[in-house]
């Protein structure tokens, strides 16, 4: 099995019974844990303490928290004003109220000012399932990523996503990081590297690249897994620093392979896979097709459902190998 | 406005008690969704639909009809089983809440489902689209009101305030919006979470006319509209004192059934016997 051992995914990688643990525990895990080691990091959120995991840091430093209600421009412009008096904010809500709503004062206030703000988006993607397409986040990576200054990050577990929690704490930069609601599959270790600005080789190949983000980067293994079985040999690559982008691995992907596939819970247009082309349009062009949201909105469904639906599935990303293999020189 | 007579109580007390168990099955089926808030706009739900508003449910766009903004768009099960109720589609669409293809959209989507003037779920933006709409019907001299209801959570969002100063200033008569003022928003009760008390004077000095009601009492509801449209030269904003999750004993007041559906058939069964049993304290007729 072509896994990458410097990888250091799970022992039982496609057992059906791996463990499942939703993104966003990973945030309220990793920013309890900053609690204790950066006195000034504090954490602000609009009335969305339990569902975005914040409550956990909530409770242990109840003097280092603070709510707003439900006022997300506030909460984003407060939060510049705290970092610019010293502190890291670290602010939650779902990613479709912030930074969806507040796209102006985040650009302005956080990133025109550099400030270190934090922004933790929560219940990303259309994985959201039943609230619909009103609280189904597919465009943020594409608004936050055009931001002088602004760092961006999609988790691909919640292990990983408690380090993303972490890493940014120290870089002095904004940021923001995408998480989901739903409980998706532990498939990375304590021991997996992520580093910013990195992109990890997850599975080895030297057909076809998939360049995926987020827990979607499961459905890739599994798609690589059953392509190696037809004989198509992939390689995956998780791609969760979407800015700062790591073009080495990204143009040796496509060098080594001649093709590419991306796949993100998110439009295509102006995403990860947007960035990906624009990287290899300079550097190498080669055939690529894209896994995510068409110009469409979400709607209400089961989070698996819904995934399928939109053509993120296992099923399509073979698919998408297929013909961008079709079209390999 | 029709008139309001001891039968045509009694009529909106039983649809408002059709409409409560109806909002328990859907969101039973649903498996997930807004229990409290819908459960506490019952009442003013039914008295708009049955008795209040202009609306035809056989010709959604017919172009005099009033003008209803759904601002909270969580609490929509109780907008989706009062249009059932009043003849907008049959009530066995009902179940399809929150599944995938379904029209009863998690949060309502203006293109699925006719009769709904817009799409929420974002909340603080309903007053605003409101307004749009009452300058218009002034510019053209249309006799259509134009109401929005918002939660009391939700007025912690600025764009409200933004509505508010230039309703206000623009002194839109033709403008009643209605605050679901339960006390419970998502993280606890409202004036730990953000106060906003006090109500009443905060819109007076945006130059609002404020009428407080009690939201389970049809008379008051339906004369507290009735008096919106009588007042000129300032928009009115009725503040409805409501129970969250009334009807149900068990979780009224608890914010915690904010966004929770009934767990499982059994707590749902629980819900329909005590909204059946005055508060499951007499035995039910149906049992
Ligand atoms: C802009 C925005 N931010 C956050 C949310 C998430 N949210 C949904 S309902 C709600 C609480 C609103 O309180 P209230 O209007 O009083 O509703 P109630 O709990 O009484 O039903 C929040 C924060 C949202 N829907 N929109
Ligand atoms: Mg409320």
């Amino acid at each position: 099995m072509p896994v990458n051992p410097n990888a250091k995914l799970v022992e039982n990688l496609f057992a059906p019974d791996i463990k499942q643990e939703p993104t966003r525990a990973g945030y309220g895990e990793g920013l309890k844990r900053l609690g204790e080691t950066h006195p000034n990091v504090v954490a602000l959120c609009a009335d969305l303490t339990g569902s975005t995991m914040t409550k956990k840091f909530a409770d242990a430093y109840p003097n280092r928290f603070i709510q707003v209600g439900v006022a997300e421009q506030n909460l984003v412009t407060v939060a510049s004003g705290m970092a610019a008096a010293g502190k890291i904010p670290y602010i939650a809500s779902y990613t479709m109220f912030c930074p969806g709503r507040a796209w102006e004062q985040v650009r302005t206030t956080i990133c025109y000012n550099d400030q270190p703000v934090k922004i933790a988006g929560a219940h990303a993607g259309v994985s959201v399932g039943p609230d619909g397409a009103t609280h189904q986040a597919i465009e943020d990576m594409a608004i936050m990523r055009v931001i002088p200054n602004m760092q961006v990050f999609a988790a691909c577990d919640a292990i990983e996503n408690r380090k993303v929690t972490m890493a940014i704490a120290d870089t002095g930069k904004p940021a923001f990081f995408r998480f989901q609601r739903e409980k998706t599959p532990v498939f990375t270790t304590e021991e997996t590297p992520f580093e910013i600005g990195k992109a990890q080789v997850y599975w080895e190949g030297d057909g076809v690249a998939i360049v995926a983000c987020g827990p979607l980067v499961y459905n890739a293994l599994l798609a690589a897994r059953d392509l190696e079985a037809e004989g198509i040999s992939c390689m995956v690559i998780n791609n969760a620093s979407i800015k700062p982008m790591d073009e080495d691995v990204v143009i040796a992907a496509a060098k080594k392979c001649g093709a590419v596939v991306t796949v993100e819970e998110h439009q295509v247009m102006g995403g990860m896979g947007s960035r990906v082309a624009e990287i290899l349009a300079q550097q190498c062009p080669v055939p690529m097709e894209f896994v995510g949201v068409h110009d469409r909105f979400g709607e209400s469904g089961e989070p698996n459902q819904l995934i399928e639906h939109f053509g993120m599935g296992v099923g399509s990303i073979k698919e998408a190998v297929k013909s961008v293999l079709a079209r390999k020189k | 406005m029709q008139h309001l007579d001891d039968e045509k109580i009694k009529f909106l007390e039983s649809t408002a008690q059709q409409i409560r168990e109806d909002i328990i099955a859907m969101l039973l089926a649903a498996g997930s969704g807004h229990t409290a808030g819908p459960l506490g706009m019952v009442d003013v739900f039914t008295a708009l639909y049955f008795h209040i508003l202009r609306h035809d449910s056989a010709n959604p766009q017919w172009e005099d009809r009033d003008r209803l903004i759904l601002s909270n768009g969580h609490i929509c099960p109780v907008l989706y089983a009062t249009m059932a109720r009043a003849g907008y589609f049959a009530p066995d669409e009902l179940k399809t809440l929150r599944k995938f293809g379904s029209r009863l959209q998690g949060h309502p989507h203006r293109m699925m489902l006719a009769g709904l003037e817009t799409s929420s779920g974002p909340l603080g933006c309903g007053t605003s689209q409101a307004v749009g709409m009452a300058i218009a019907a002034r510019m053209d001299k249309k006799k259509w009101q134009v109401y929005a209801l918002l939660g009391d959570g939700e007025l912690d969002a600025g764009n409200n305030w933004e509505a508010f100063m230039l309703a206000g200033k623009l002194k839109l008569d033709n403008l009643t919006i209605l605050i679901d003022r339960n006390n419970i928003q998502i993280d606890g009760m409202t004036e730990d979470i953000m106060p906003m008390e006090p109500i009443r004077a905060k819109f007076e000095a945006f130059n609002w006319h404020v009428i407080d009601i009690n939201g389970h009492d049809f008379y008051d509801i339906i004369n507290g509209f009735a008096m919106a449209k009588g007042i000129y030269e300032k928009p009115v904003c009725i503040i409805s004192h409501n129970i969250p999750g009334k009807g149900i004993e068990s979780i009224e007041f608890d914010f915690a059934w904010h966004g929770m559906p009934p767990k499982d058939a059994a707590q749902a069964d629980d819900f329909l016997n005590q909204l059946r049993t005055l508060k499951g304290k007499i035995k039910s007729e149906h049992e």
